[in-house]
């Protein structure tokens, strides 16, 4: 491989890297404050999709598509916090997580009964669909915005974690929800708005996605969201630099894979979940994972 | 100040506290001492709603029976739980932040109080509460407490797995604290508890065996076979 096809593979690998962090990251919080695995993630980040895909439709505003989305992905996200998972707040884990897979389901049949199966080509503006070159190196504009924004995303909730108080709720809570609500907080309020935050930046990994490849259909969110899954695993589950490691790796080990062996293309999707095995055989707390029982915002 | 009317907490069929009685006066440090499992920590976590319960709790005039937990503290009820409980990935300036979360624009001067109240903390700002001692994580936990601005401060077994020493300093500062807030002990260290209460009583199997003034039961034959050791 010559250094312009793997600087070319290279930024490839940090655009599909960043949308696997963006969804990772809401993983983690949630499993970071409740110890659950919500299945229903990636389907959030479907239902961000579609509703950008209509209001672009109807509106031809982008950017207010995008807000759209976002803000559907947020309803979404804390109402199912708010009717299917707070009831079980004292429930086992486990009833947690059948749960989280019953709204997973559901979310998908619901889009699928309202607008079909059928895939649906996202045609994404201008801006985003140009491709720059230089010599034999193709670029499309998207791998080069799609990690900026992420970025921008991630430092902006490491600020929300680490400089607001609400953030230090959100840390605290992880560890001890009983004692945060002695200091009068209102836990609920704090869960709600880690699941906020975890499908806002969902709604923005799923345009991603959308632009990206470019369709939508209401199934899109089960592989990237077991991938995004896989990749908060690895990085340390609980954790969000762990989560936005995790997906940069799994980011590049999938586009470099193809790259090198272009023959075992069909198996790019096996990758993240071979990783997964071996990090679960390995290293069960991830990358930055110390300790199971804890989380590490 | 606080009035608690035949308090029961049941978990599962087993009681714990089986309707009990209790009243604090306001600027008073009460004090509920008893045996392990008599159902001291039980009525604390049920005055401040963390576990199921019935009867009243009268709080200012004020039935705060059903209230939410977190409305309760900001009605001006801290509790310091047992096992102190501070946020141990915090710092101990976010740990005092925490408890002054609903008190944003006293926070900067409650917390220059705090350190100079509890001037252990004050070198270990930046610290993490989980690197720090069992003393001065009591005393963190105290001072998170305080960060509300408590009307009534509640303390769950301040001294327990403390060096005599330490001791000695926590039941100091709660003295010192008598003067600006009302104070419900537990202690299973009765004698210590006792010295600096103006009121006692006694727990039993989830009922009230004894309540007097503390001096009185300080003196008193039953508790100081039972509870201090002759």
């Amino acid at each position: 491989m010559d250094l312009s096809i793997f600087l070319q593979q290279l930024v490839n690998g940090t655009s599909l890297g960043s949308m696997y962090a963006l969804i990772a990251i809401g993983y983690t919080m949630v499993y970071g404050v409740l110890r659950l695995i919500n299945f229903a993630h990636g389907d959030i980040m479907m239902v961000g999709a579609f509703v950008t895909y209509f209001v672009y439709q109807t509106s031809g505003s982008f950017t207010l598509a995008v807000l759209a989305g976002i803000l559907a992905s947020v309803l979404v996200g804390v109402l199912t916090d708010k009717i299917a998972y707070k009831p079980l707040r004292d429930a086992p884990k486990i009833s947690l997580l059948i749960t989280a897979i019953g709204i997973s389901f559901f979310l998908e049949n619901l889009f699928n009964v309202l607008f079909g199966g059928v895939p649906r080509a996202f045609k994404a503006p201008e801006m985003l669909t140009k491709v720059l070159h230089w010599g034999s190196i193709y670029l499309p504009v998207t791998v080069i915005i799609i990690p900026i924004v992420t970025v921008t995303i991630l430092i902006a909730v490491l600020w929300v974690l680490y400089r607001t108080k609400y953030g230090m709720a959100i840390r605290a809570l992880a560890f001890d929800i009983p004692t945060v609500k002695l200091m009068g907080v209102n836990a609920d309020t704090i869960i709600a708005l880690v699941f906020a935050l975890g499908s806002a930046l969902a709604a923005v990994g799923g345009v991603f996605y959308a632009v990206s490849y470019p369709s939508i259909d209401p199934l899109m969110g089960v592989i990237v969201g077991l991938k995004a899954f896989a990749a908060a695993v690895l990085g340390g589950i609980g954790s969000v630099t762990g989560a936005v490691l995790g997906g940069f790796i799994l980011g590049f080990t999938e586009i470099m894979v193809v790259a090198v062996f272009p023959e075992l293309g069909g198996y790019k999707d096996a990758f993240a979940f071979f990783f997964l095995i071996l990090v679960l055989l390995f290293r069960p707390t991830g990358i930055m994972g110390e300790d199971l029982e804890r989380s590490r915002f | 100040m606080l009035d608690i009317k035949n308090l029961q907490v049941y978990y599962g069929v087993i009681a714990a506290v089986r309707g009990i009685d209790m009243h604090v006066d306001p600027n008073t440090i009460v004090t509920l001492i008893g045996s392990n499992g008599a159902g001291k920590t039980s009525t604390l976590n049920a005055i401040v709603n963390a576990v199921k319960k019935s009867g009243q709790v009268i709080f200012d005039g004020k039935d705060i029976s059903k209230e939410p937990t977190h409305r309760i503290v900001r009605e001006g009820i801290a509790l310091v739980p047992e096992g102190r409980r501070v946020f141990i990935n915090l710092t101990v300036e976010e740990n005092l932040r925490m408890g002054a979360f609903n008190n944003d624009a006293n926070y900067e001067r409650l917390r220059d109080e705090m350190y100079t109240l509890f001037p252990r903390l004050a070198g270990k700002r930046e610290q993490k509460a989980g690197t720090l001692s069992g003393g001065e994580q009591q005393m963190l936990a105290i001072a998170r407490a305080l960060m509300s601005e408590p009307r009534l401060l509640m303390l769950d077994e301040p001294s327990l797995g403390l060096a005599p020493k330490i001791v000695g300093e926590v039941f100091e500062i709660i003295t010192e604290l008598k003067k600006r807030i009302t104070i419900l002990l537990i202690e299973q260290n009765a004698f210590a508890a006792l010295k600096i209460a103006d009121f006692g009583y006694v727990l039993e199997n989830g009922t009230i065996s004894l309540a007097d003034k503390a001096s009185n039961l300080l003196g008193n034959d039953e508790v100081r076979k039972k509870y201090l050791g002759g």
